[in-house]
């Protein structure tokens, strides 16, 4: 029996590549990666590190779900695998369905720890709650929260080798892929630092850019702020927006509307800086300041940089 | 261009969020119901917009029993010309995927939108299956879509930016935001939405391939750290020593 781990490769082997290994390592078996994309083979050599005994890659499949879905198919019909793990990211979103469909294997998004016999805990309600989903399929694909489990290295580097999957021609053709220069994308980020409408115009997002970039943090906002084009579209979080699990959330002039907080519950951490002691983000907050923001973000950006000059 | 959006109930992103019978069911008690966001002002509204720019129908597809109509209504009024609601459950996402499938194999649209997903069990998964099922293009997550003859242009987000794409229709798309502005809907929506035609149709007999067995709520937060908003020395030094974050 072997567990089927798909990781698309095309911008590298990054953290959520090692938490899926690592999680299905956990299931018991015997790990396999099927890969797509065009990172190096020593770091998909690397996965072995964290319980693969082999990575298959076919580097001519690209983004097409269509695609990508006969790949991880004909992959799970050569190694005899029952389960196959996803990273629960966009490509998942789109292929995972796809293949429980083709495979008739009983699907599970959005995991957040080991699976209990053929019980897996999920999120469900934005956050609000856990749900516990039992698969009443033999075929099994899971696809995990990324930041729910830490990877566990310690093995030693596995073989790779070249994967003819035949499958197919793309259903789409891509005419362009824009991404902003040197900005850490949201819903990867570890630190996170959003403002809201107490920030009072985009003139003044200075100080939140300024804490972010002392941090190594990406940049946030709340969903009026994206309305009003302060800040751009894709920093908006929430019910409606991005949801992100970092592990740290700073929120400075942020009521804390449950559609917002809907989007960033999941945070290990939570900081609010609010002037209003009422504001109802407190009550989801490890850390508050009852405070203007104003003079709060500055201070606390020259406490961060005293703090690194001294460690 | 005939157009199918799935349309999915969800209680009101306000709804306080309980279970009942030992945690295996959602406590409806005093819970409203509204069209889940995503289905509501992106795939609906993109849907009416294009129908308005190129001619055409939309209809709405709920898989649910009589007491989703009120929200069925909803959708009616916002504009979309007719509702089907197939009289199930939807227990899974494979089971109300393939029953929406069923339904558009039989009537062959060009376009079929989904939300994003529901923000009750935000699996992301009827619109991919529902794109397995008919045999045809998927693409997921659109924050812009326009069509023109048999080609669909799409602006996708992936990690970190955007990607434009074309693909050919039939397709299935789900939407995300930027796809279009929320539509209020005015009194004279709200009136022919009463006299629109809601078919209902039986469903097929299908299989669902998972359970929710029964939920947990996180457990409470502990009470919020005060920190001086003079001493930000004090909470970085929390952040690195307590938390352990930074
Ligand atoms: C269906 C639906 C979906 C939604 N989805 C989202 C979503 O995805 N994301 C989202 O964010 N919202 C969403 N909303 C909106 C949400 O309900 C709130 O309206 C919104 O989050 C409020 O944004 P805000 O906190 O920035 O602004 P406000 O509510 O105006 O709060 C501003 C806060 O700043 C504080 N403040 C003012 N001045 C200062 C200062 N100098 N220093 C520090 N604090 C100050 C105030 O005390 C206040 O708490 C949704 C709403 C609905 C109905
Ligand atoms: N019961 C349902 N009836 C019709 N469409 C649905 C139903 N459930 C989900 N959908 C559609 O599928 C999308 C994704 O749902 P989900 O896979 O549950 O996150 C939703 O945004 C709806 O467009």
């Amino acid at each position: 029996m072997s567990t089927l781990v798909y990781i698309n490769s095309s911008n590298g082997i990054g953290k959520a590549a090692l938490e899926v290994v690592s999680y299905a390592k956990k299931l018991g078996n015997d790990v396999v990666v099927v890969a797509n994309g065009n990172a190096d083979e020593a770091s998909l050599a690397s996965l072995g590190e964290y319980g693969a005994s082999k990575v298959m890659v076919d580097r001519s499949v690209e983004g097409d779900s269509q695609q990508v879905t006969r790949m991880i198919a004909s992959a799970a019909e050569a190694t005899g695998a029952s389960t196959v793990i996803f990273s629960h990211d966009l490509t998942a979103k789109s292929v995972a369905p796809r293949l429980s469909v083709r495979m008739k294997a009983g699907l599970v998004s959005g995991a957040v720890a080991v699976p209990e016999g053929n019980t897996v805990k999920v999120n469900v309600f934005s956050g609000k709650a856990f749900g516990h989903v039992k698969i009443n399929t033999d075929k099994k694909i899971i696809s995990l929260l990324p930041n729910s489990i830490q990877p566990e290295g310690g093995g030693s580097a596995c073989s790779v080798e070249d994967f003819a999957s035949n499958a197919g021609d793309s259903s789409i053709k891509v005419l362009e892929t824009k991404k902003p220069e040197g900005e850490i994308p949201l819903p990867e980020a570890e630190l996170v630092v959003s403002a809201g409408r107490g920030l009072k115009g985009p003139e003044n997002w200075g100080m939140v850019e300024e804490l972010a970039s002392e941090l190594g943090a990406a940049t946030a906002c709340s969903r009026p702020v994206a309305d009003i084009g302060w800040r751009p579209h894709h920093e908006h979080v929430g019910q409606t927006g991005v949801a992100i699990r970092p592990n740290l959330y700073i929120a400075a002039g942020i009521s804390g509307a449950i559609q917002h907080l809907a989007g960033v519950n999941g945070s290990k951490v939570i900081v609010v800086v609010n002037t209003d002691a009422e504001a109802p983000f407190f009550k989801a907050a490890d850390y508050g300041i009852v405070g203007d923001a104003f003079e709060v973000l500055p201070r606390l950006t020259e406490a961060v940089k005293k703090f690194k000059s001294s460690n | 261009m005939k157009l199918l959006v799935c349309i999915s109930k969800s209680p009101d992103t306000t709804s306080k969020i309980s279970f009942t019978e030992g945690n295996s069911k959602f406590d409806e008690n005093g819970v409203q119901y509204i069209v889940n966001p995503y289905d509501e002002w992106y795939a609906l509204v993109r849907a009416l917009e294009l129908k308005e720019a190129g001619g055409g129908t939309v209809t709405i597809c709920t898989v649910g029993s009589v007491a989703d109509d009120s929200v069925i209504r909803k959708a009616l009024a916002i504009g979309a010309d007719a509702a089907v609601r197939i009289d199930a459950e939807p227990t899974d996402a494979y089971y109300t995927a393939m029953q929406i499938a069923e339904y558009a194999k039989a009537n062959e649209f060009d376009l079929v939108l989904t939300g994003k997903e529901t923000i009750n069990y935000n699996g992301s998964q009827v619109g991919g299956m529902l794109a397995e099922a008919l045999d045809v293009p998927f693409i997921s997550l659109a924050s812009k879509l326009d069509v023109n003859g048999s080609t669909a242009t799409v602006e996708t987000e992936i990690a970190g930016g955007v990607q434009v794409c074309e693909v050919s229709i039939p397709a299935v798309i789900s939407c995300a935001k930027g796809m279009a502005e929320q539509r209020i809907p005015n009194m004279r929506g709200i009136m022919a939405a009463r006299t629109k035609p809601l078919t209902v149709v039986a469903p097929a007999d299908i299989q669902a391939l998972t359970s929710f067995e029964n939920y947990d709520l996180p457990p409470a937060k502990a009470a919020c750290k005060m920190i001086d908003p003079e001493n930000m020395d004090e909470l970085v030094s929390l952040l690195h020593n307590e938390a352990k974050v930074i």
